[in-house]
């Protein structure tokens, strides 16, 4: 009696190749950083970078990578920062859940800056 | 859920030893002091292969690469990194911050390589099947079992055109197709994992990194030539290998990927670990069949070939580690895509270890056909301390000495043979101005002797004779007819010998005759070691120009040859001197100087 079945191995490996997945940052051109410093995680960052990751997960988005990076000077924290090839960077300030939500969907997915939410923008 | 940082701690040999170990746990302690642990997960890993700067740890997603890591090191990684999200500059790599988005290149070490036996070293848990399938492991079993004839996959390996890695470069498929076709009532497929030569640890690493690469090719073999039972020969000195293979077994049984009925297909397999007590010799076939029996390590004449006679007297396929862990990915990704890498003579890469007096120590797997000046001067940073490059050894005591000159040469079977070295198992020591050559010969050649198993008379007889030779020209007694004597013996070691061992232990001594021959004569007839080496034919002189009398080297001497004043130029008594090189090291104004 075989222990594993065929069907069994690929529910295994897909399973698997998920998490395995999010360790392959090879091809990954679009980086999301969120701003972490003391001030920013004071004011929810923390929650916006792990909606932003479930977020992206959900929408299976694999180009994508989250980092994180220290305070931001003077910047209305929670800061988000996206950077697209050939589009450049994008920083949204004061940044909720509900927003993080919107920059996913919208500029991650969707190829759309959240206007509404932009406090700058660098070539 | 939510954000996850993944730290890889790089679990080899190398970085062990250096308590890598303790870094994981330090690592896996501090994420629960600071009350990350639910952001991070930490896994120990296989081999990195920049081993120069161990113990290695990687943090993803950010990619951040810190060398050098010390236990000590894991609560600041964890408070910076983990928490604040900020890279720890000192220890990375390039000792450079970054902007997450900028586009960095690789570092240097890793540009030229392409990993493919070392796919998974560095990046997945060995000790963990899941992570393995995740790779895309087990798949190229389950082709062999459910989609191809056995035909099929000797077919496919014809058309891939690996070549065996334990260094003689023997199709494998052919290897295969003659056990395949055998007649036998039982038959066995064998890994050699019995490496020995000195500085090499290729395979070490990759059962290390990657042990169900090895499973799985294994029982692809089996299910190929109608075997059921496999044998690992691996030396009892590698235990992180040994533990990492039971580990990977144990799980793989638990699975049904090794054991009754695999997958459903009703093929039935196994595989049983096999130690070693760590005899060179062993690693020739039929030595290596023997030991496996019980008997004694001694080689025996071909043919038969293990294809036909091998373990027990029934057909076997014996096999390299780096040439097992080939296979999963060649027919994963078919012969063809092999092919497609390296040379018209050699396809695929070559894993080398790379040590010596090189910058970056190290583990590299290159395309064939990658010249050595590129492993040496781009891969491995150029010459240690500045100094001056003599030569590489390839092939270790098989082997022999590849010279600037040669530098160039694409490295495939065929190409290394031309300059009269050899692929060997990938063992690369690279030696500097300060090498002497005939000292690295003799070095070799004791090597050989020390691990001949005494059977036959050319390799016995012949091998302690060139040593002694050897030995004569070092201390300075070396006559004219000395040269020819070394052809002579050579040769009948070369014809007569009954094993590669003994056919190939001249190899290092007539490779640096035929590159350095100006040394030997340095040696034999002006009894001078160009390179300071042999302690016989040098002395240590201080330059009264430059000695200020510090008294330093005096008070190092060990066997207080060296006298003098203070604030005066000191003297060396030659009578005394034991030619240790103490005060060299001591002198800070390098006033002492080897004549």
């Amino acid at each position: 009696m075989a222990k594993l079945s065929l069907s069994d191995l690929h529910a295994i490996r897909e399973r698997e190749e998920k998490n395995l997945k999010k360790r392959d940052i090879h091809g990954r051109t679009v980086h999301v950083v969120v701003a972490m410093g003391t001030s920013g995680i004071e004011k929810g960052a923390k929650l916006v970078l792990n909606t932003i990751a479930d977020e992206v997960e959900k929408r299976g988005l694999d180009n994508v990578i989250i980092t994180q990076t220290g305070a931001v000077e003077g910047r209305p924290e929670p800061v988000v920062e996206v950077f697209k090839p050939g589009e450049g960077l994008t920083v949204y300030g004061n940044v909720g859940k509900d927003d993080a939500v919107r920059i996913v969907a919208e500029h991650l997915e969707g190829g759309k800056a959240v206007d509404d939410l932009v406090i700058g923008h660098e070539e | 859920m939510g954000f996850k940082n993944y730290i890889l701690v790089c679990g080899g040999t190398g970085c062990e030893s250096s308590r890598s170990d303790q870094i994981y746990h330090a690592l896996i302690d501090e994420a629960q002091n600071q009350g990350v642990a639910d952001q991070v997960q930490v896994i120990k890993t296989g081999c990195f292969g920049f081993c120069e700067q161990g113990p290695i740890v990687k943090i993803l997603p950010e990619d951040s690469f810190y060398v050098q890591v010390k236990p000590e090191d894991a609560k600041e990684l964890i408070a910076e990194h983990v928490v604040k999200g900020r890279e720890v500059t000192r220890l990375l790599y390039n000792k450079a911050p970054r902007k997450a988005y900028e586009e960095v290149e690789d570092i240097k070490f890793y540009q030229k390589q392409k990993r493919i036996v070392l796919r998974n070293c560095g990046s997945i848990d060995p000790e963990n099947i899941d992570e393995y399938i995740a790779a895309g492991g087990y798949k190229a079993l389950e082709k062999v079992l459910f989609e191809m004839t056995p035909d099929d996959v000797i077919n496919e390996l014809k058309v891939a055109g690996l070549r065996g890695r334990g260094g003689a470069g023997f199709p494998t498929w052919m290897k295969w197709n003659f056990t395949k076709v055998a007649e036998g009532d039982e038959k066995f497929v064998v890994c050699n994992a019995d490496e020995g030569d000195p500085g090499a640890y290729m395979d070490r690493s990759t059962l290390e990194g990657d042990p169900h690469s090895v499973l799985e090719a294994m029982t692809i073999c089996g299910r190929t030539i109608g075997a059921q039972h496999g044998y690992i020969y691996i030396r009892a000195e590698y235990p992180l290998a040994i533990h990492r293979l039971e580990v990977a077994m144990k799980q793989a049984r638990e699975y049904g990927l090794l054991g009754k009925d695999i997958l459903g297909s009703g093929f039935d397999y196994d595989i049983e670990i096999r130690l070693g007590a760590g005899a060179f010799v062993c690693g020739e076939e039929t030595a290596l069949l023997q030991s496996i029996e019980g008997h004694r390590g001694m080689p025996q004449p071909r043919p038969p070939f293990p294809a036909n006679k091998g373990l027990w007297g029934k057909p076997t396929v014996i096999n390299n580690v780096e040439t097992w862990a080939n296979i999963p990915q060649i027919i994963d990704n078919g012969g063809e895509w092999f092919a497609s890498i390296g040379t018209e003579d050699s396809h695929g890469t070559k894993v080398f270890a790379l040590t010596g007096k090189i910058c970056n120590s190290g583990l590299v797997e290159v395309p064939m056909g990658t010249t050595l000046r590129e492993i040496v001067y781009d891969i491995g940073g150029g010459i240690a301390h500045g100094k001056k490059f003599k030569a590489v050894q390839t092939g270790g005591p098989s082997g022999g000495v590849i010279t600037e000159e040669n530098l160039d040469t694409p490295i495939d079977f065929g190409g290394l043979q031309r300059i009269g070295s050899m692929m060997g198992s990938g063992g690369m020591i690279v030696m500097d101005e300060d090498d002497c050559i005939v000292d690295v010969a003799k070095f070799y050649l004791n090597f050989t002797v020390d691990e001949s198993c005494g059977k036959c008379a050319p390799c016995r007889i012949g091998g302690k004779s060139l040593c002694n030779i050897l030995e004569k020209i070092t201390q300075g007694k070396g006559e004219e007819k000395d040269i020819e004597q070394i052809h002579q013996i050579a040769k009948a070691m070369q014809i007569g010998s009954l094993c590669a061992l003994g056919q190939t232990a001249p190899n290092p001594v007539l490779s640096s005759l035929r590159y350095f021959p100006h040394e030997y004569e340095a040696h034999i007839q002006d009894k001078k070691c160009p390179s300071g080496k042999c302690k016989k034919l040098i002395s240590y002189e201080i330059n009264t120009s430059k000695c200020i009398g510090c008294t330093a080297c005096a008070r190092k001497c060990p066997v207080g040859a060296i006298s003098g004043e203070v604030k005066k130029p000191h003297k060396i008594n030659g009578n005394v001197c034991i030619k240790c090189g103490v005060c060299k090291e001591t002198c800070k104004f390098g006033a002492i100087e080897i004549h």
